[in-house]
């Protein structure tokens, strides 16, 4: 008898089987979670999500007896009250069928599978046809794009890149080339001497010390390690496009704004936070917010301060071309933005938002989004209010130009399907 | 400490729930010593092997076998349970056991030693018994082999999927995924199969196809039709024909990968590797109630003498018992949990009570069962039933009257001419032999499983193929998984496809299903 202990074993020796469950039923899994996501919150983090899929892309069928029709008979345990010649009245739904079934495998096919998504595979398919658009402006940088590959061995180079292994191949053919003696052919040679020494044959013992002269001379001309034989290994830098982009979040955080709203708009941006740091390695994110006046802030500010006042979006958009002067030249960026509002705005201020969008910000901007936060009530029932100041002043934006998309967001569940349609890799750019 | 460890207070096997592998050992001894010398038992050496929850899953997904090709279908068999397992709904099997040899045991961590006991005697000992001496078992699978042959499996679809691209490798398991049950041989013996003769083999099957490659077979030319007038002719060349082809055939997988005219060798390969999984589960899907009542009678038998003898702790023992009365529950058909009849509960009563006829038999038994009542050797008449039958002919040949009035069996008639089920027979003198003649159908897999069988394909025409379902007493097939199925079977024999449901008594045809040629 053997007892092995199997519990060190490689983990996941099914995942790849899971990867291909996954690939064959994604686009059931991707309609699935959009359902699945109406109900779940921003930010959770930790559990996955629980999807379930109508199961006939992923169905095994078998040839098997209908589950009615025909003549049929049952063996069935736990008789109480029958006798022979009693008549019972169909059972709903065959639950009582089945009765000696070899096996379970023959039992139907169930409407719907349901299984659970680890977080990383549930973010993987939730990004998976997303992009930022146009990302078009590439600029090589002289420093963080260069890249190294291993380009094979050379005779010069730092002592850290030493190749072990080469080295000492070189080393070894060149020793046996010319036959160095090893170690033990001197330690024999020295036996030789100290045992014809001690037999007191002169004769030999000068023969057996001439011989282990010349191999101790040799030893010493031709030494264990050369110059010759050390190899480093050999990196070349290679140069690696970079895309550079950055995403200006502006957010509203004025009085008008209600939580409820705040919160739909916090969602939206932790949303495309979590897109863009996962999706892209060198996404440059601002946070800007605003009142009446607006600041860049961290992104722990951003998401979680409270902080009231009045309304001018302009300011937001100063702000921000502001930082885009300092910080990010048009030429080697790829500008984009977002930015959420609950709509209100001095009227005033309108006109100037709309120079500025047009004349300053959409010129050097890839894309730019916003979403636009109602009170739920004012939208579940019938049709919105009148549209706000900000809406009409984009609505002419948008026509003008097609770098700009605006959506209505009233609910957390329509955060998703329009996050989805603002970065969708199909998206309509005429729309 | 060590003082514990080494002897345990009273001659106990171990103490407490921990287990550790020296007690492991010191339990198997134990047991091993009274399966062989009291019990008789027969079996490969055993293996066993302690894993996680997680590889049990693992294991689970891919149906018990230790090494497995990859396919979705088995991640999808993870995914749900896992699911069921994470959501507490259903807990995992203490054990899985590989019919191979060495007997491999699959023992999960978490289980208490006196769990860890009871799963060595059910599955190191029980199962392993009926393994190497069931007659099925010995004449359809190669215990030896099959680890050697799962291997080459494994090896040759990833090389396939590197070759052919995973896409159209998933398309040819599949289909013979689709068609698995409908791929063995119920009657014949196939030969035993290891590493290097399938390599072997492999290779000079396609060494042979490269040989007698014909450019113009492939692209004959349509013979001439025949004239009118040798209609008799035709005919007698259409059965000489069919015999030549082996037809009818009731192995699809095995028609599929000798004769299917554009299946390319891989694809030949790769269906005779899903056959041959097929064949080493088909023993195991026929005897599944003899062989859970073998290993939990085994285990009850051995538990309790352990316990007699003082081995293991009235608390290791009750846990056991408490754990085993579970397993063979058996909910009655208007219960909640009640899912056909348990196997394990089914098989352990009966074995129990043939141990009771040939010890204690009544004059019922005596009528019944002549042959064995009394005879006073209870382990004797047990292993040969062990090796000599099939769940159906068990069922047939030791079902006692005494076990149907203990599950209180009745039988329902449904036809579906009518509009009520009409109770056909009980647990009484008139329906005693009724109830089990129709138990024992209940477990031929033969009628478990549709009839269906490749009748005819018109080589000399459009190579239709088809295929005939012997309805009995009526029962069509299910619809929408059939014309699934005959989907994936256009896809590996390339042109059309008939499937005629015909009555299994008066041949009239039922219902046709049809597939066009696919291209």
């Amino acid at each position: 008898m053997n007892v092995i202990d199997r519990r060190p074993n490689p983990k996941g020796k099914s995942l790849p089987n899971r990867q291909r469950f996954l690939e064959r039923a994604k686009h059931e899994i991707k309609d699935a979670m959009t359902e699945a996501l109406k109900r779940r919150k921003v930010g959770q983090n930790g559990s996955g999500e629980k999807v379930s899929i109508p199961s006939h892309r992923i169905s095994e069928p078998v040839l098997r007896k209908a589950s009615q029709g025909g003549k049929r008979d049952y063996v069935v345990p736990g008789n109480k009250e029958f006798v022979v010649g009693d008549r019972i009245k169909r059972p709903q739904g065959g639950g009582e069928g089945s009765g000696g079934k070899a096996s379970p495998e023959d039992g139907g096919e169930q409407d719907s599978f349901e299984f659970v998504l680890t977080r990383e595979e549930f973010l993987n398919l939730f990004f998976d046809d997303l992009e930022l658009p146009d990302l078009v402006k590439t600029k090589i940088n002289d420093q963080d794009s260069m890249q190294l590959v291993r380009a094979g061995y050379s005779v010069a180079g730092s002592p850290s890149a030493l190749s072990v292994k080469r080295t000492l191949r070189n080393s070894f053919a060149r020793r046996i080339s010319l036959s160095r003696p090893t170690p033990r052919e001197i330690a024999a040679l020295e036996m030789q001497v100290k045992t014809a020494l001690e037999a007191d044959d002169a004769e030999a013992a000068e023969q057996s010390q001439l011989a282990l002269e010349a191999a101790l001379r040799k030893s010493r001309r031709v030494p264990y390690i050369d110059p010759v034989d050390v190899r480093y290994n050999r990196f070349e830098r290679i140069p690696k496009p970079n895309t550079q982009a950055v995403m200006f979040c502006l957010m509203d955080v004025s009085g008008s704004m209600t939580e409820q709203m705040k919160d739909l708009a916090k969602r939206f941006f932790m949303l495309l936070h979590v897109f863009l740091t996962r999706r892209y390695k060198h996404v440059d994110i601002v946070f800007i917010r605003h009142t009446s006046s607006a600041q860049e802030v961290d992104e722990d500010t951003f998401f979680h301060s409270r902080e009231t006042g009045g309304t001018i979006v302009s300011t937001a958009l100063d702000e921000m071309m502001r930082v885009v002067r300092a910080r990010y030249n048009p030429d080697n960026w790829n500008i984009y933005a977002a930015q959420a509002s609950d709509g209100d705005n001095y009227t005033e201020d309108s006109d100037r938002c709309a120079s500025l969008m047009a004349q300053q910000i959409l010129p050097v901007s890839q894309y730019f989004a916003y979403i636009e936060v109602g009170a739920e009530a004012t939208l579940r029932h019938g049709y919105p209010s009148a549209p706000t100041d900000l809406w009409r002043t984009y609505e002419g934006i948008a026509q003008a130009h097609q770098n700009f998309a605006m959506r209505k967001v009233a609910d957390p569940s329509q955060i998703f399907p329009v996050f989805h349609e603002l970065f969708s890799k199909q998206r309509e750019r005429a729309a | 400490m060590s003082d514990t460890a080494l002897a345990p207070a009273k001659g106990l096997l171990f103490e407490g729930a921990e287990w550790d592998f020296d007690k492991i050992r010191r339990a198997h001894d134990a047991i091993e010593e009274i399966a062989l010398k009291e019990l008789g038992l027969d079996v490969y050496p055993n293996q066993i092997e302690v894993i996680t929850s997680e590889q049990m899953l693992d294991a689970y997904a891919s149906v018990g076998l230790p090494l497995m090709y990859r396919h979705w279908s088995f991640g999808k068999r993870f995914a749900r349970e896992d699911a069921l397992y994470r959501h507490g709904l259903q807990g995992l099997a203490y054990e899985i056991v590989i019919n191979s040899s060495p007997c491999i045991s699959y023992i999960m961590e978490e289980n208490s030693m006196a769990m860890q006991t009871l799963v060595i005697a059910h599955a190191a000992f029980g199962h392993n018994h009926f393994f190497k001496n069931n007659y099925l078992f010995r004449q359809w699978t190669d215990a030896e082999g099959i680890l050697d042959y799962l291997t080459f499996a494994r090896d040759f679809v990833s090389r396939c999927e590197e070759q052919q691209g995973v896409q159209a490798v998933e398309q040819v398991l599949d289909a013979a995924h689709a068609l698995m049950t409908h791929g063995v041989h119920r009657y014949a013996r196939r030969a035993k199969a290891n590493l290097a003769d399938e390599r072997r083999r492999a290779e000079e099957r396609r060494l042979h196809s490269e040989r007698t490659y014909d450019d113009l077979w492939e692209r004959v030319v349509p013979k001439r039709q025949a004239q009118d007038g040798d209609a008799e002719e035709v005919a007698k060349a259409r059965a000489e024909i069919r015999r030549q082809l082996g037809l009818p055939e009731e192995n699809l997988l095995y028609f599929l990968e000798k004769r299917a005219p554009r299946m390319e060798g891989w694809q030949r390969e790769l269906v005779r590797i899903v056959r041959h999984i097929s064949q080493y589960f088909y023993p195991q899907k026929q005897t599944r109630m003899m062989n859970e009542g073998c290993a939990t009678f085994v285990h009850y038998e051995i538990l309790n003498r352990l316990h007699e003898r003082g081995l293991i702790s009235d608390g290791a023992y009750l846990e056991a018992m408490h754990s085993h009365t579970n397993v063979v529950f058996q909910p009655e058909y208007d219960d909640r949990r009640y899912n056909g009849i348990n196997p394990y509960a089914l098989g352990f009563a009966m074995m129990q009570d043939i141990k009771r006829i040939c010890t204690l038999p009544t004059e019922e038994d005596r009528e019944w069962f002549p042959e064995i009542a009394g005879n006073g050797d209870p382990y004797g008449t047990l292993r040969d039933a062990w090796a000599n039958y099939r769940d159906e002919s068990f069922v047939l040949q030791y079902l006692s009257p005494r076990v149907m009035r203990q599950f209180r069996l009745f039988k329902v008639l449904d036809e579906a001419t009518q509009d009520a089920l009409v109770v056909d027979a009980i647990h009484d003198e008139r329906g005693y032999r009724e109830l089990r003649s129709a138990l024992a159908r209940h477990y031929d897999l033969a009628r478990a499983e549709p009839d269906i069988q490749i009748a005819d394909v018109d080589l000399s025409g459009d190579r239709r193929l088809i295929l005939r379902h012997a309805a009995h007493d009526g029962v069509l097939l299910d619809e929408a998984s059939c014309k699934a199925v005959l989907e994936h079977l256009s896809m590996l024999w390339r042109y059309a496809i008939l499937l005629e449901e015909v009555d299994a008594t008066t041949d009239k045809v039922l219902k046709t299903h049809e597939v066009a040629a696919h291209h």
